[in-house]
């Protein structure tokens, strides 16, 4: 019900701008984080660790990281040490294609194949808090590095998969990526105002979501603004969209844990 | 228990005017049923208590309209080495208490 009250409302937003033609060649030349356009406010409660909300589920990736689990009896720690060393810079270069099983992996999806292969316990669940956990914690080890994804070799066939994503239009309204986060970046949707859609602080704290959520959460939250058949959390579609936004942001820094609306 | 972090100065002098912050995660159900809305029964923190050495020094009671994972600072004087303590205690009585030391040679 209400998802579908803001699609409506964003369909109202948008009734005129979608009869004029050829926005989305307008692409802005240069990327700016979701975080320039927040208030003073927040801005200040994202860069204050001791007020920042997403530090909470650091600190609980960081036990998580210290705790055997599963069969083998092992944790994080025994195989990686000190997350602050080993992990530092891992998330600027995810997704990145998993040598061995030639799949393409975001941290989410690493951290659980070490989890079911390497400590042989249960995969953990999307949005769970220990996964927001451990991939925040993890994340958090690369906070300020630019993001530096590879988008060559094995990787090049999904960055053009997402590419093309963004660029195609879908839903009922009929609007691509690209036409809100390129054509439009700056201007305002309701109360929001639209970024260049880079994605480089999550998992982040939303305000809307009063908690820790995944960047495949808020590709769903803007497929469904689209009336688009939306994604499963962890879906190839979303992987590949994931690896063209970090190709699209290299070298803008990672936020982890960021702060949004 | 409940992740909680407290942000508390090391040091700090006898006399001296420290800021402590500290951050809960709690869903913090308001209990408000709307027509279609949320019919989950309240959940909140209701009280938030803080001893340092012993003593309390501040105290709070949250009202359903808090937002989730709530956010306190205050200051307070420094005057003896010593731990500040929070309780936080919900509806469903569980209580969670974290620790800082504060010390103040
Ligand atoms: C038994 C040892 C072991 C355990 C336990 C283990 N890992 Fe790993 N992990 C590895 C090895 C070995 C690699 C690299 C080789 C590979 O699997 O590709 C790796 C790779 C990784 C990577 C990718 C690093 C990079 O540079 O790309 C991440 C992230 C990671 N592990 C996270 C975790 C997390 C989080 C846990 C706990 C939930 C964990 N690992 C538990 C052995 C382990
Ligand atoms: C109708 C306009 C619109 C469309 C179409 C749209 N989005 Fe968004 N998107 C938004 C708004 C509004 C936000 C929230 C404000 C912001 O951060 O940009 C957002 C946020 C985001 C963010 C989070 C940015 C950050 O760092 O917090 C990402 C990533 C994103 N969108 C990617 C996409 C992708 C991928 C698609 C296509 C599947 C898409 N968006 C389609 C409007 C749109």
């Amino acid at each position: 019900m209400k998802g579908w009250r803001t699609g409506l409302a964003i369909g109202l937003a948008l009734a005129v701008w979608r009869s004029s033609p050829g926005l989305a060649e307008e692409a802005s030349p240069s990327l700016h984080p979701a975080t320039e356009y927040l208030s003073t406010g927040m801005k200040a409660e994202q860069a204050d660790l001791a007020r920042n909300r997403g530090m909470l589920w650091v600190d609980q990736g960081a036990a998580l990281w210290r705790q055997a689990q599963g069969v083998a009896g092992k944790a994080c720690a025994d195989c990686h040490g000190e997350a602050e060393a080993s992990m530092r810079g891992v998330a600027a270069r995810y997704p990145a294609v998993d040598a061995t099983s030639n799949r393409l992996l975001n941290l989410e999806g690493r951290i659980n194949q070490c989890r079911t292969t390497r400590q042989q316990a249960q995969a953990l669940a999307y949005e769970s808090n220990e996964l927001l956990g451990l991939t925040a914690f993890i994340a958090y080890q690369s906070r300020g590095l630019p993001v530096n994804v590879a988008t060559g070799g094995p990787a090049q066939p999904y960055v053009e998969a997402g590419r093309k994503l963004w660029n195609e239009r879908q839903g009922q309204l009929n609007l691509a990526c690209a036409q809100c986060h390129e054509a439009k970046a700056g201007h305002k949707l309701r109360g929001d105002t639209i970024s260049s859609g880079v994605g480089t602080g999550y998992p982040v704290y939303r305000l809307e979501w009063q908690g820790m959520g995944s960047l495949h959460r808020r590709l769903r939250a803007c497929q469904l603004g689209v009336r688009a058949i939306q994604f499963d959390q962890g879906a190839p579609e979303y992987l590949a969209l994931e690896l063209y936004l970090a190709s699209r942001a290299a070298g803008l820094p990672i936020e982890t844990p960021a702060l949004r609306r | 228990m409940r992740p909680a972090r407290i942000v508390v100065p090391e040091t700090a002098k006898v006399g001296e005017i420290v800021e402590i912050k500290a951050l809960i995660q709690h869903p913090m159900v308001t209990g408000h049923t709307a027509a279609g809305a949320n019919t989950e029964p309240r959940d909140i923190i209701h009280t938030l208590t803080v001893t340092y050495d012993g003593a309390e020094i501040f105290r709070a009671d949250f009202m359903p309209g808090i937002a989730a994972n709530p956010y306190v600072a205050f200051t307070t004087v420094a005057t003896v080495t010593g731990d500040i303590v929070f309780t936080w205690t919900d509806d469903k009585s569980e209580v969670t208490t974290a620790a800082r030391t504060l010390r103040v040679p």
